[in-house]
C-alpha cells in the first residue's frame, strides 16, 4: 500500500490538480482581500464557465485551449457587472449583505443552469484527453500537465498585473485602506467591480483548462468551491502566495486520502483539514489577519 | 404579558382554519409554509437577533429528520421519543459547532463559510454512511396512529406544526424581552462594544446557537414525521439553507413574526411558480435566490419594516406621535 509506485504518482497527481484548486482560489482570495468577503458565487460561476466552455467546443468546435482567450474577457465582464451593478448597489455597504448577494446569485445561476440543462453530467471528447506523458517511473495525463503550466502562467500574470499596473496598485490601495484610497482620487466601486472581474476571470481560466479532463452538471462547482475555501483558509484570506501553496497542499492531501479512503470520503479529509485549522490558526499559513 | 397578545391572537387565528377550510391540497401548502416557518425562526434567533448569518441551517434540519427517522426505521423506538431525540442531537450538534466557531473567534464571512461547510460535509456523510441509507434513504413504515405520531388527516398535522411555531414564537418574544435578548443584540449590533460593556459574547451566542438548533432541528423532524422519508439531498440540501435564511430576510430579519410572515410569502411565490411554468427542476430555487437579493436590495428590514413605516406614517398623518419601543426594537 505504501510503495513508492503507488504513491509518487498519487502525489504528482495531485500537485498537478492542486494547480487547477489554486486558479479557482486566487480569485476567491483576491475579491476577499479587497472586498473583505466571501464570494459565496464563485462555484456557481466556474459551473456555468464550464457549462461555456462546454457549449463553446460543442457548438463552435472551439478547443478549451482555444477559448481561454473568448471566455475569460466575457467571464471578466460579467463579475465587473455582477458587483457593480447589482452585488455593490444591493448591499448599501453591508458586509453581510454583500455575503447574501452573492449566496442568491450563486443559487440563481445554479439552479438557472439545472433549469436549463437538467442535473445530466456531460464530457468532451479532445484527441488529448487520455494521452500521457511518461517521466520515469509515472505516467502524467497530457491535460493536467497543461492545467498545472497554465495555472502557473495565470498566478504570474495576476503578479505582474498586482505589482506593476496602475490598476494593480489601485487594487492594493483599497485592500489595505479604503478610505484612503477614496481620498486619493481612487473610484472604489470600480475597483471592487474590477477585482471581482479578475476573480471571475481566474474561474474561466480555470474552467478551460478543466474541461478537458472533467465533466460538466449545474453542480459541479460545489465540489471545488468547498476545495477553493478550505485552500484561501489554509493559506490566509486574502494571500496570494498562501493561495498557491495551499492548494498543492490540498491537492496532495486529497489525492492521498483519495487512495487511503476512496473517492467520495476524500473530501471529507479535506474538511478535516479545513475544521482543524480554523481551530488552531484561523488566520492561515500565511495571513496576518484573522 | 401583554406582549404576548399577538403571538396569542395570531395562533387563535390560525388554529381555526382547518375548521374552515377542507382542502387537503390548502392544508397541506400550510402545514409546509409552517415548517418552514418554523426553520426560519430557528435561523431568526440567531441571525436576526444575534446577527451571525448561518448559510448551512440545512446542518440542523438534516439533524433532526434523520434522528427521527433513523431511531424509528432501524431501531424501533417510540415516534414522540425519537422527535425529542431528533431536537435534542440537534441542538448538539448546534452546541459543538457553536463551541467550536465562537471560541475560534469566527464572524461573519468565516461563520457562514463554515456553517455551509458543514451542512455540505454531513449531506456527503449521509450519501454515502449504510446508517442514513446511503443513497437509497430512511423511510419510516407506514403505522397510521398517535403512538407513531402518523395521522390521516392533514389538519392533524397541521395543529401539531402549528404548535411548534406556537413555541418559537412565544420564544422569540421572550427573547426580546429579556435581558439575554438585548445583550444579544448588542453582539449583533457591536460585538466589541458589548464585550466592553461586559457581555460575555461568545457565551450569548453559544446560547442562542443552541436554541437556533433546536428549533431548526424541530422542523426537520417534523419533515421526516409528515413525508416518512428523509434522503441526503432532503435533509442536508442547499433548499432548507436557502429557505431558512430567505424567510426571515424577507419577513424582517429580528422580528417575532417576520419568519412566519416570510414563509407563506415564500411558499406561495413557489406554488406560484409552479401554476406558471410547470414542476420543472431548480426553478423555485431560481425565484428564491433573486427575491433574496431583490428584498436585501430594495426592502432591507422586509415586510415587517415596511408596515413599521406605513404605521408610523398613518400615525404621523393622524398627529399621533410614533411609539418608542418601535424605535428601540428596529433600531
Amino acid at each position: 500500500m505504501l510503495s513508492p509506485a503507488i504513491l509518487i504518482p498519487a502525489i504528482l497527481n495531485g500537485l498537478l490538480i492542486g494547480a487547477i484548486y489554486a486558479l479557482v482560489a486566487l480569485g476567491l482570495t483576491l475579491i476577499y482581500g479587497v472586498l473583505h468577503i466571501i464570494n459565496f458565487a464563485h462555484g456557481a460561476l466556474l459551473s456555468a464557465a464550464l457549462f461555456a466552455a462546454f457549449f463553446a467546443f460543442r457548438l463552435l468546435g472551439l478547443d478549451p485551449y482555444l477559448a481561454v482567450f473568448l471566455l475569460a474577457p466575457i467571464f471578466f465582464a460579467l463579475g465587473y457587472a455582477l458587483q457593480r451593478f447589482i452585488i455593490g448597489p444591493a448591499s448599501h455597504g453591508d458586509d453581510r449583505n454583500m455575503l447574501l448577494a452573492t449566496l442568491g446569485i450563486a443559487v440563481i445561476i445554479e439552479n438557472a443552469l439545472l433549469y436549463a440543462f437538467r442535473a445530466d453530467t456531460r464530457t468532451i471528447d479532445v484527441a488529448y484527453a487520455f494521452q500521457t506523458i511518461d517521466i520515469g517511473s509515472t505516467f502524467l495525463a497530457v491535460p493536467r500537465v497543461v492545467g498545472f503550466v497554465g495555472a502557473f502562467a495565470v498566478a504570474i500574470v495576476l503578479w505582474l498585473i498586482m505589482t506593476f499596473t496602475d490598476t494593480g496598485r489601485a487594487i492594493r490601495a483599497v485592500a489595505k485602506e479604503k478610505l484612503g484610497a477614496e481620498l486619493a482620487g481612487i473610484d472604489v466601486a470600480h475597483v471592487y467591480a474590477l477585482t471581482f472581474g479578475l476573480g471571475t476571470a481566474c474561474v474561466a481560466i480555470a474552467a478551460c483548462l478543466l474541461l478537458p479532463s472533467y465533466y460538466v452538471n449545474p453542480s459541479v462547482g460545489d465540489a471545488f468551491v468547498l476545495v477553493a475555501f478550505t485552500i484561501v483558509v489554509l493559506g490566509g484570506m486574502g494571500s496570494v502566495p498562501g493561495a498557491l501553496i495551499g492548494a498543492l497542499l490540498i491537492g496532495v492531501a486529497e489525492s492521498l486520502s483519495g487512495l487511503f479512503l476512496g473517492e467520495s470520503l476524500g473530501q471529507i479529509g479535506i474538511f478535516l483539514i479545513f475544521i482543524v485549522v480554523l481551530l488552531v490558526r484561523p488566520s492561515g499559513l500565511f495571513g496576518a489577519r484573522a | 404579558m401583554k406582549a404576548l397578545v399577538p403571538t396569542v391572537i395570531v395562533l387563535t387565528v390560525l388554529s381555526a382554519v382547518p375548521l374552515l377550510v377542507h382542502s387537503n391540497v390548502t392544508l397541506n401548502f400550510l402545514v409546509v409554509a409552517l415548517m418552514i416557518a418554523l426553520a426560519g425562526q430557528g435561523w431568526n434567533i440567531l441571525g436576526g437577533y444575534g446577527g451571525q448569518y448561518s448559510f448551512g441551517h440545512a446542518a440542523f434540519f438534516g439533524t433532526g429528520a434523520y434522528v427521527t427517522a433513523i431511531l424509528q426505521a432501524r431501531y424501533g423506538i417510540n415516534a414522540w421519543v425519537g422527535f425529542a431525540a431528533g431536537i435534542a442531537a440537534g441542538a448538539a450538534l448546534g452546541a459543538v459547532l457553536g463551541a467550536i466557531t465562537f471560541r475560534s473567534g469566527l464572524r461573519g464571512s468565516y461563520f457562514a463559510l463554515v456553517t455551509l461547510a458543514f451542512a455540505e460535509v454531513l449531506r456527503i456523510i449521509a450519501s454515502v454512511a449504510v446508517i442514513t441509507g446511503a443513497g437509497v434513504g430512511t423511510l419510516i413504515k407506514l403505522d397510521l396512529g398517535v403512538r407513531t405520531l402518523q395521522f390521516q388527516s392533514r389538519a392533524a398535522y397541521y395543529w401539531i406544526i402549528l404548535a411548534l411555531v406556537g413555541v418559537s414564537l412565544v420564544t422569540a418574544q421572550l427573547i426580546e424581552r429579556s435581558r439575554f435578548g438585548v445583550w444579544l443584540i448588542a453582539v449583533r449590533e457591536n460585538e466589541d462594544a458589548a464585550k466592553a460593556l461586559g457581555v460575555d459574547a461568545n457565551n450569548v451566542k453559544l446560547t442562542a446557537m443552541i436554541m437556533s438548533a433546536a428549533i431548526t432541528a424541530a422542523a426537520g423532524c417534523f419533515y421526516a414525521q409528515y413525508f416518512l422519508f428523509v434522503d441526503s439531498g432532503i435533509a442536508f440540501g442547499t433548499w432548507i439553507s436557502i429557505q431558512a435564511l430567505l424567510t426571515p430576510i424577507i419577513g424582517g430579519v429580528g422580528t417575532v413574526f417576520g419568519p412566519l410572515l416570510g414563509a407563506l410569502v415564500v411558499k406561495s411565490l413557489g406554488e406560484a411558480a409552479k401554476l406558471l411554468a410547470g414542476d420543472a427542476p431548480g426553478l423555485d430555487l431560481i425565484i428564491y435566490g433573486a427575491v433574496l437579493v431583490l428584498v436585501i436590495w430594495f426592502a432591507p428590514r422586509g415586510l415587517m419594516g415596511g408596515l413599521t413605516r406605513a404605521r408610523k406614517l398613518v400615525m404621523r398623518r393622524t398627529g399621533q406621535a410614533a411609539s418608542p419601543t418601535a424605535e428601540v426594537r428596529h433600531g
